[in-house]
């Protein structure tokens, strides 16, 4: 069959079997091999996408089911070569470690921050417990959430709730950028 | 890499549509809502169907909270989320939130749908234990038109419904009554686990006399969706420790579960009375009276 969707902006057509799961789609067909593939089972969270702007786990939406939406992978997080505020929190505050879980949790932080700008700590731990972090680098990820939304409550002129940067970098921005090119 | 055996996809653009495909396609093809737990199934080759009909279109027919004055409707394909975030709802039947909250993660909350969750019969299936405690009424529509059934006649054991062959569960409602409580309590080994037992409990009460009461367990055996003798053990009574206790005993006797990685069939026994005290305890707390 034959399937068309728009993902990460660009409309894209496609010869598959029905049967294909939209995660194998996104990295096999397209070659978009920045969603990863863990579990196999919704369990691991590491395979989130969005679909018409929710998050989803797509080793359990088949690209049929994805015909005729709007997917939208990590690829398509940042935005003109700027990194999106989230993919910048995570490093900022070593929200990674091996990586694998990382972009299922951007994706999942991302949508978290479009309906709640401000969430609470527990708030963030909340959206992410459907996603595992085989490196168990929680902490961090929570802080690189937090770090995002207090980098874009600031930079709309809105108040954040928590100190504004990372706890781990408590200098903030300037600084973390010189930590940043010391780190690549 | 696991993958699903092949099989034709279509989607269905109505209810009409979709009913018209399963009656034209006969008894290998099968719905498709939120495939949380349809997609699992196939992808372990432990169903088997020749055509897979996509419901997700019909989102904007099915997919709906109505608080009546007497009754609440919700749409086959009202996703957990929905259920989760919906204030009317939850004014109402505070149960549907403590329930939502516990089921699976956010993410797969995103597309499991009532519908799917009733339909799959899944003996640790939470939001049947829930219907079954509100005493809800499925509506079931085939080629022939409607038929309303209890959650008592539409659950009928695991992985199996009343839905019939070119039918569909498009609706289900409850009873809106005066004087009613609800609560839900679920043990579960970590975040977004299935249940290792789970109870939703509802009572109605008229001053400090318990008019009405029903409670469904989950995860604990096939046949609990709403258990048998706890409403004729409580209506007509007075709240108190006393029968919270003996409507616990009842649970616990009237379920069957087994012993696996999640637990003990004892300990699962013994939750399910404990939980049937706390979620009926709470309940009547709720009222603030008693
Ligand atoms: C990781 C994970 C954890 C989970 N944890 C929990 C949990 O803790 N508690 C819990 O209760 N559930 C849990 N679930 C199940 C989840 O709630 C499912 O989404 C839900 O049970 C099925 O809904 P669905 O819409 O995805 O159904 P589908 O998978 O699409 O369908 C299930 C079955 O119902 C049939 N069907 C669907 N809609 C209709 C309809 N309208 N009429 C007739 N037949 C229909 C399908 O043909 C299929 O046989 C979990 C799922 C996952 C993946
Ligand atoms: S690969 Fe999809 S949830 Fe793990
Ligand atoms: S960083 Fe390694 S899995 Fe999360």
């Amino acid at each position: 069959m034959r399937v068309t969707m728009t993902v990460n902006g660009e409309e894209v057509s496609r010869e598959i079997e029905s049967r294909l799961l939209l995660v194998h789609f996104v990295r096999d067909h397209l070659g978009l091999t920045g969603t990863h593939w863990g579990c196999d089972t919704s369990n691991c969270g590491t395979c989130v996408v969005w679909m018409d702007g929710e998050p989803v786990k797509s080793c359990t939406v088949l690209a049929a089911m994805a015909g005729g939406k709007e997917v939208r992978t990590v690829e398509g997080l940042a935005t003109d070569g700027e990194l999106d505020p989230v993919q910048q929190g995570f490093m900022e505050c070593h929200g990674l470690q091996c990586g694998f879980c990382t972009p299922g949790m951007m994706m999942t932080a991302r949508a978290l921050l479009d309906r709640n700008p401000d969430p609470t700590e527990d708030e963030v731990r909340e959206a992410i417990s459907g996603q595992i972090c085989r490196c168990t680098g929680y902490a961090t990820i929570v802080r690189s959430v937090r770090w995002a939304a207090e980098h874009e409550a600031a930079a709309n002129g809105t108040a954040g709730n928590g100190t504004a940067g990372c706890p781990a970098h408590p200098e903030g921005g300037a600084a973390a950028d010189g930590a940043k090119e010391e780190v690549r | 890499m696991q993958v699903p055996a092949p099989f034709e996809y279509e989607r269905a653009t109505s209810v009409d549509h979709a009913i018209g495909l399963l009656d034209r396609l006969g008894e290998s093809a099968r719905l498709v809502a939120g495939g949380h737990s349809l997609l699992p199934m196939m992808k372990l080759r432990l169903t088997d169907l020749e055509y897979l009909i996509d419901i997700n279109e019909l989102h904007g027919e099915l997919g709906y909270v109505r608080v009546e004055e007497e009754q609440v409707r919700i749409g086959a394909m009202t996703r957990h989320r929905e259920l989760l975030e919906s204030e009317e709802l939850h004014a109402v039947f505070p149960v549907f939130r403590e329930a939502e909250r516990v089921i699976a993660d956010p993410v797969v909350r995103n597309r499991g749908t009532l519908g799917g969750s009733l339909c799959q019969a899944d003996p640790s299936e939470d939001l049947s234990a829930v219907c079954g405690a509100l005493g809800a009424v499925c509506v079931i529509r085939g080629p022939e038109g409607e038929r309303l059934v209890t959650m008592d006649e539409f659950h009928r054991g695991p992985y199996e419904t009343a839905v019939g062959h070119g039918e569909m569960l498009v609706e289900v409602r409850f009873p809106l009554r005066a004087g009613g409580f609800s609560t839900f309590e679920k043990v579960e080994r970590r975040a977004g686990d299935w249940a290792v037992a789970s109870v939703a409990a509802a009572v109605w009460l008229d001053g400090d006399t318990i008019t009405d009461a029903g409670v469904g367990l989950a995860a604990v055996g096939p046949h609990t969706v709403r258990v048998d003798g706890i409403t004729e053990a409580l209506r007509g009574q007075r709240p108190s420790e006393e029968l919270y206790t003996r409507a616990g005993e009842i649970a616990a006797r009237s379920c069957d579960p087994a012993t696996d990685t999640r637990g003990s069939a004892e300990y699962k026994r013994h939750l399910a009375k404990e939980l049937t005290r706390r979620t009926l305890r709470r309940a009547v707390a709720r009222t603030g009276k008693v």
